[in-house]
């Protein structure tokens, strides 16, 4: 019986357990092997020792890359967590016509990547743009953005706020399943808003921004589809003026896929592994910290 | 004595400052609303500035200091836009492969998640771990390997790479579906079994109907993940009567770098489905969302 039943469940599991090993494994330890060759697809690879990480380190466009995607991902996850939960917090007010608001907020965020980024592209047009006409409105400086390298980068970021509203969603659910009682204990506690939202909003959704602020690293360093799309109106290959817009992510692609150099493509990957490892252990060792599971424990 | 007098005392002091606070929330609430007002234009406005400037004339587009309502709503823009390059084909090829991608996600991550769910095996827990795991890879680092993968099968400029995975399970609509069938009571099952059923006919008669909403989830969002795709086509696909909805407009932004109409009309189309999809099963989408984000 027990025997039976163990039987079903791998065959219940078996799709994923043969996609697993034949589409993740596999090509994971094949990535590792072939980071250690020179190969360009049409001749078998050359085993080459660690002569692709060293290059990695001479590698101006590694660096670049690493530049961009950190820049990148250091102000739109925090910027975009704190705008997401701002709006989820207003939304979680006893607000009329919730339902509209909360689709005005999502509806980009179902948009097509790629027409997001010519949208913006239009948008972002420092001549012709909106956003810079609403700026000198409000006579604020317009900056050049997508134009110079400088606003390259931040351009990515202020687009990257328009898309919140996944995140606001899951922070609203959140948000909802804090009981209400908890509040009322506070405010007769005498805790004002400010305390109220440190000591109990903040704790109480710490699993869901948790949760973000993982998927929104491994997201800002997979940064692809709006960086290429965006940057092909502004030089070669999607990297923006003087590579300005040049992501890990695209200089992957680059690298690869347009210089076929394999190789060197799966060690920038695996740097990029590592990298992305690195961080959210270290999100994952913190959490202990500031994460607070309530009665969740199994 | 004194505890009643506290008591009284306690009561008018919270009285007093329910009375302040309903002053002082009537004065949130008008910010409240003032500030929704007001962010959720910042997130209308750029679909009002797409809608108009696909609707302006190759001059208006480009007058400077820029103008708000074209002077001649150029409908024919929209003509224009879907006639220089083949968007029909470009569509068909995206909706058989979404359609490929909603079947093969659905089907298969019913199954695993029910397995993972419902039976004991040895190394459950590890391989429920490790699938989790899986969805912290970066997928650029599969990205090389797979293409080599497929393209060592013969399956470069097919529509193979894009839909075949899907059959094998997706990590997040697993974890989603799982977490569904956890809430089903087991008796269900047993009392099916009592009654002879065998463990397919269960899952296909008993359980898959209960998870409907968890399924209506899961196909929307694979829908998604696969229309709005552009890395995956873009590397395999180079035949152009092969390319998708997302690959013919960025292909379209290269060539008309300079026609901002024209360019604008074809986005309003390519992103139109997508919005229809999100109006008529918003719920499906939230629900989902909701479902991954919080009940770890």
């Amino acid at each position: 019986m027990k025997q039976k039943e163990a039987l079903l469940g791998y065959a219940f599991i078996s799709p994923w357990l043969i996609g697993f090993v034949v589409l993740t494994l596999g090509p994971l330890i094949a990535s590792l092997y072939l980071g250690f060759t020179q190969y360009n697809l049409l001749s078998s690879p050359k085993l080459v020792g660690f002569e692709n990480y060293v290059h990695i380190f001479h590698d101006h466009n590694f660096w670049q890359s690493l530049y961009v995607t950190f820049y990148y991902a250091i102000f739109s996850v925090p910027l975009d967590l704190i705008v997401a939960l701002f709006l989820a917090m207003m939304l979680n007010q006893k607000v009329r016509f919730l339902r509209w608001f909360r689709t005005i907020y999502y509806l980009p965020a179902v948009l097509p990547p790629v027409a997001v980024a010519i949208l913006w592209n239009w948008i972002l047009n420092p001549q012709y743009g909106i956003l810079n006409r609403f700026l000198g409105f409000l006579h604020l400086p317009q900056p050049q953005w997508l134009v110079t390298p400088q606003w390259t980068v931040p351009s990515f970021i202020v687009m990257s706020i328009w898309g919140v509203g996944t995140w606001m969603i899951t922070f609203l659910a959140g948000l909802q399943d804090v009981p209400l009682s908890l509040y009322e204990a506070a405010v007769i506690d005498g805790a004002s808003t400010w305390k109220k939202f440190w000591h109990v909003t903040l704790p109480m959704i710490s699993p869901v921004l948790f949760f973000n602020l993982v998927m929104g690293i491994i997201g800002a360093f997979s940064y692809f589809t709006q960086a290429f799309v965006m940057g092909a109106g502004y030089g070669g290959q999607g990297a923006g003026i003087s590579n300005s817009g040049l992501f890990y992510a695209l200089n992957i692609y680059i690298q690869g896929f347009s210089n076929l150099n394999m190789g060197y493509a799966c060690a920038l990957a695996w740097v990029l592994f590592f990298i992305v490892l690195v961080l959210t252990l270290l999100v994952f060792k913190s959490s202990s910290l500031w994460v607070y599971y309530g009665g969740e424990k199994e | 004595m004194t505890s009643q007098s506290e008591i009284v005392k306690t009561t008018t002091r919270t009285r007093r400052a329910q009375g302040n606070n309903s002053a002082r929330s009537r004065f949130n609430r008008l910010i409240t609303y003032l500030l929704l007002i007001a962010t959720s234009l910042c997130f209308l406005v750029p679909f009002a500035w797409l809608i108009l400037s696909a609707l302006k004339s190759s001059d208006e587009i480009f007058v400077f200091p820029p103008v708000w309502l074209p002077k001649h709503w150029e409908w024919g823009n929209f003509a224009k836009a879907l006639t220089t390059l083949p968007f029909g084909r470009y569509a068909l090829n995206s909706i058989l492969i979404a359609a490929a991608n909603v079947v093969g996600n659905v089907l298969s991550c019913a199954f695993v998640a029910y397995g993972f769910a419902r039976f004991r095996f040895p190394g459950r827990r590890i391989l429920f771990m490790v699938m989790l795991a899986t969805m912290m890879i970066p997928n650029q680092v599969l990205l090389v390997p797979q293409f080599i993968l497929f393209h060592d099968l013969g399956w470069l400029n097919t529509f193979l790479p894009l839909t075949v995975p899907a059959f094998f399970g997706s990590a997040f609509y697993v974890f989603l579906l799982r977490q569904f069938f956890m809430t089903i009571p087991t008796e269900l099952e047993e009392a099916a079994k009592i009654d002879g059923a065998g463990s397919l006919r269960i899952f296909f008669t008993v359980i898959l109907p209960l998870i409907k909403p968890a399924l209506m989830a899961v196909a929307i969002f694979s829908f998604q993940g696969a229309w709005n795709d552009f890395l995956a086509p873009l590397i395999y696909l180079n035949d152009p009567s092969k390319y998708t909805l997302q690959l013919g407009l960025s292909q379209f932004q290269g060539t008309f770098h300079t026609e901002w109409n024209l360019i604008m009309a074809a986005t309003v189309v390519v992103a139109l489905p997508m919005l229809i999809i999100f109006f008529a099963a918003q719920r499906y989408f939230i629900e989902g969302i909701t479902m991954t984000g919080t009940k770890g």
